[in-house]
């Protein structure tokens, strides 16, 4: 996979300086006595394929919160797409999309309904709107589906409808919480397409998942333990620091001690 | 132990077809995965064989007993384990087991070997309520709760989803250690690394059963030249070996690229992917897994 | 002001869509409307009365004819024994029971006044009270005709007795049919959700997979609600006897009993509802809305049934408030007996059994 300095499809630097995108500082979460999220530090460089790992409970949810703008942090610094995470919460959220499994369209909603409709909270103008939406249903492939609701559609699908609306406002990045989950093998790939994609044209994607072979599919990873981020680095380079044949075997290594969970 | 003959379920005005025409048989004692992705038919072909839903056509039968006409006895012995662990969230870990144990005329004491290895690893947690449990906590306790009154089948449907993977190995560890008592198991997942662990699966995917075999014949069945290609950019790669006219099918698979050649050409695609300009290459050949089957019988299908 | 837009689009959207609630929300009030016009009314007419003439002569005749000719009124029977006053009174179906002394003309042509006793069913004081002024009205009436033709004007006294809540106290009436509104809503919803809630979690599944009996699965919800509101009920009566002075004519255990019926009765209405609904939105919307306002109007203790339309009063009698409603006045208040109230607690029995078997039959044993 691309090395730290992140290169477009061609293979030349997007930019020597490494443009940070997230740059958190020891940034911490408490609740009451519980330290959720406990100092961690990362930065994260534009068009970056980030995988954000670790068990449940581990605090990844909590750190994701406070990286979108969702939730303030306790202590720490972290600017988000240029924009400080304590006072341009508004500007953080302007600028970022999100998808999670949980939630992601409108199940009573059309297709093109969910996407006017994310398309003008964004705040992008009606004509905007009109273009994206052909765009990304001529992409995708649903041009038949474009009137049906979003709830009758297969899971795959709605993925990978859910991710486009993500992005269709051109964001830095884009947080997925575990986005292929129960997706079939060949629609995951799919989805990872969408995402290198997304990448080559200079989004960053911050993803968790919990299919290690995904955590291959990205520039870096980190893995968070019990609070605080245990390891980060490039796939490659963890399995030589662990010896291990596989990423799911680093994975176990490190949270196999773990005290915490959820 | 459980036989499915031509086994089928629609759903709605449109009869959408979730379950088609599905046979299988799973022996005693066996440990038997269903594979399959989200929307495959796995819950209902579960909820059909635990008489909680009735077929449209075809047949089954559990121990014997035909899951429509004996659906009664069905329900008195086997375990089920639904999706998304469903448990009393109001009642602490203890009484939830108790409460499932009553309900099954028998008490915790009684079965308590059974659970044993399981349950010590909830045990300190035995006066927290269900809702405070973790995760993995949840689903061991559910998994306790099925089988506290020694059912002969246990069901248990998609146990380890949304579970991290520390976890979700453990609970295969509690499934293998449980087959040595002799109960039969079927179980059902969308993880294909997990098909491994099973003495024999059946892949499905809308509905239908794409191959029904070990784990180990159905990777030996693969048929074609499946290589791994490790390239400095997966993406770039990806894009050559799709345009690369011998490539029966490529994706990524974690660090590596699979492709399935036409022929047993590899020395071929090393020189074309050379000259393409892909940098940092490796080729060797692939260990096919489970996965790699699944993806090359869905072939050009739809993708649902 | 463009996102608002957007927001109101989405929103018209799901509120479209959702055939179930939008029936809910625009059927509802027009049953309601409707159903309230045409019950809403204070007025009293037909009320059902009986006379007790000890005289038998002409003018009291003359009277009788009058209050027989008002609309007022409906004379059930017309008596000369005073001692079937209070039977008529107890059987619940007489408001007003108006007596003619003996020698009644002679009084008044020789006295040039007399008295006619006018005794009402104070339970319900809003209905004594018009039905007494309806009375006085009319002897009023008839007094200032037969003055014309005198000199000295005559003066027939009506002497009103109020029985059962000679204070008119609005108490007798009010906490009896709160007694009923709250039990109802309370047992209602409280079931009505609770087994919707399982069905909702999934835990439902487990226990249809299980020897667990539908019918254990319905009496183990139920009877931690009977036993809380067996205490509701018993708060309810110790403040309104030491707070509200309400009195308690009557047996207390027999008015436990009846009301641990009525409990049952809203029980199993809560069981049925939770049958045969999905989810605890739509149970909480029907247990809250579909039997609140019924059971407000039909139970009797804000609007006269009697004066509704027929049909209405048809559907009264399925709305087990009513009965119970009869039941508490007829022992809190009248200090009446089970031997007068047995009917009524048999219709409650009644719709208990036929709820419990309905739900029992609804209850699917399959996942659909």
């Amino acid at each position: 996979m691309e090395k730290v300095n992140p290169t477009n499809a061609n293979g030349t630097s997007l930019n020597p300086e490494k443009e940070t995108v997230i740059e958190a500082r020891e940034l911490t979460k408490r609740f009451g006595d519980f330290i959720a999220t406990n100092a961690i530090t990362l930065d994260v460089y534009r068009g970056e394929i980030f995988g954000f790992l670790g068990a449940n409970g581990a605090g990844k949810t909590t750190a994701m919160r406070m990286l979108c703008g969702l939730s303030v942090p306790t202590s720490g610094t972290a600017i988000i797409a240029g924009y400080d995470v304590y006072r341009q919460r508004e500007l953080i959220k302007k600028h970022i999309g999100y998808m999670s499994q949980k939630f992601s369209l409108y199940d009573d909603l059309t297709v093109r309904e969910n996407i006017q409709f994310f398309g003008g909270i964004y705040g992008l103008t009606n004509a905007q709107i009109k273009d994206k939406s052909q765009e990304l249903i001529a992409r995708l492939g649903l041009e038949k589906e474009a009137a049906r609701l979003v709830g009758t559609l297969p899971l795959g699908w709605k993925q990978k409808l859910a991710f486009s609306v993500a992005i269709l406002h051109d964001p830095r990045i884009v947080f997925l919480d575990e986005p292929t989950g129960g997706v079939d093998p060949v629609t995951r790939r799919q989805f990872w397409d969408l995402i290198y994609t997304a990448a080559d044209n200079g989004v960053t994607v911050f993803v968790t998942t919990h299919y290690m072979d995904e955590a291959e599919y990205c520039n870096r990873i980190s893995i968070m333990v019990d609070g605080r981020i245990e390891a980060l680095d490039e796939p490659q380079r963890l399995k030589e620091q662990f010896s291990a044949e596989s990423m799911e075997e680093v994975f176990y290594t490190l949270a196999r001690g773990a005290r915490r969970s959820d | 132990m459980i036989e499915l003959n031509e086994l089928t379920k629609t759903y709605g005005k449109e009869k959408k077809v979730a379950v088609d025409r599905v046979s299988f048989s799973v022996s005693r004692g066996e440990l038997f995965g269903l594979i399959g992705p989200d929307g495959a038919g796995k819950t209902s072909i579960f909820r059909i064989l635990t008489t909680l839903l009735l077929p449209d056509g075809g047949t089954a039968a559990v121990d014997g007993h035909d899951i429509v006409k004996d659906y009664r006895a069905i329900r008195n012995t086997v375990g089920y384990m639904p999706g998304k662990f469903s448990l009393y969230q109001d009642l602490t870990v203890r009484e939830n087991l108790n409460f499932f144990a009553t309900v099954f005329g028998t008490t915790i004491e009684e079965n308590y070997d059974l659970i044993k290895d399981i349950y010590v690893q909830i045990e300190r947690f035995s006066d927290r309520r269900a809702g405070k449990l973790s995760g993995g906590m949840k689903q061991k306790l559910a998994l306790c709760c099925a089988l506290i009154h020694k059912p002969t089948v246990l069901f248990l449907d998609e146990p380890t989803t949304g579970v991290d993977p520390v976890s979700r190995r453990e609970f295969w560890d509690m499934l293998k250690r449980l087959k040595e008592q002799a109960i039969t198991i079927l179980v059902s997942t969308p993880y294909m690394d997990e098909a491994t662990r099973c003495d024999r699966i059946a892949l499905i995917q809308a509905g239908q059963i794409l191959a029904i075999d070990t784990p180990g014949n159905i990777t030996a069945s693969y048929g074609d030249t499946l290589l791994a290609v490790k390239a400095s950019n997966m993406h770039i790669l990806l894009k050559a070996l799709s345009a690369y006219s011998g490539t029966l099918n490529s994706y990524a698979f974690g660090e590596y690229a699979h492709v399935a050649l036409r022929n047993n050409q590899s020395e071929a695609l090393e020189q074309w992917l050379l000259d393409a300009g892909i940098e940092g290459l490796q080729i060797r050949s692939a260990q096919v897994t489970v996965e790699d089957v699944f993806i090359k019988l869905l072939g050009n299908r739809a993708t649902v | 002001m463009k996102r608002f837009a957007t927001f109101l689009r989405k929103e018209f959207a799901h509120v479209l869509r959702d055939r179930k609630t939008l029936l809910i929300l625009f059927g509802m009030p027009i049953v309601q409307i409707l159903i309230f016009g045409f019950a809403l009314t204070n007025e009293v007419t037909n009320a059902r009365i009986v006379i007790v003439d000890q005289s038998n002569d002409p003018m009291t005749r003359k009277i009788i004819d009058r209050l027989e000719a008002s609309r007022y009124f409906d004379i059930g029977e017309t008596v000369s024994d005073p001692a079937l006053i209070e039977p008529s009174f107890r059987s619940g179906k007489t408001k007003l029971v108006v007596v003619f002394p003996s020698g009644f003309e002679q009084r008044l042509a020789h006295e040039n006044t007399a008295q006619v006793q006018v005794l009402a069913d104070a339970s319900d004081p809003n209905t004594a009270t018009t039905l007494t002024n309806y009375v006085s009205f009319v002897l009023q009436d008839f007094q200032q005709e037969l003055s014309l033709t005198t000199a000295v004007p005559y003066n027939i006294r009506p002497e009103v007795r109020m029985l059962y809540n000679p204070q008119l106290k609005g108490v007798h009436n009010f906490v009896p049919g709160v007694m009923a509104l709250v039990l109802m809503l309370v047992c209602v919803m409280m079931t009505a959700v609770s087994i919707v809630r399982e069905k909702e979690m999934g835990t439902m599944e487990i226990l249809l997979v299980s020897p667990f009996q539908p019918l254990m699965v319905m009496v183990s919800k139920a009877v931690p609600y009977l036993l809380l509101s067996i205490i509701n009920v018993i708060t309810i009566l110790l403040l309104s006897v030491f707070v509200l002075h309400l009195p308690v004519n009557g047996s207390v255990p027999l008015l436990m009993a009846e009301s641990i019926l009525f409990i049952i009765t809203c029980l199993t209405i809560g069981i049925f509802i939770s049958v045969k609904t999905d989810s605890q939105q739509v149970a909480m919307l029907i247990s809250l809305m579909g039997m609140m306002l019924p059971t407000i109007l039909f139970s009797g203790f804000m609007f006269p049934v009697e004066n509704m339309p027929i049909p209405l009063q048809v559907i009264s009698n399925i709305v087990p408030a009513k009965w119970y409603y009869i039941i508490v006045k007829a022992v809190m208040i009248k200090g009446l007996g089970f031997q007068d109230i047995w009917k009524e607690t048999l219709i409650l029995a009644c719709i208990t059994l036929f709820m419990m078997v309905m739900s029992l039959k609804n209850f699917k044993i399959r996942l659909t």
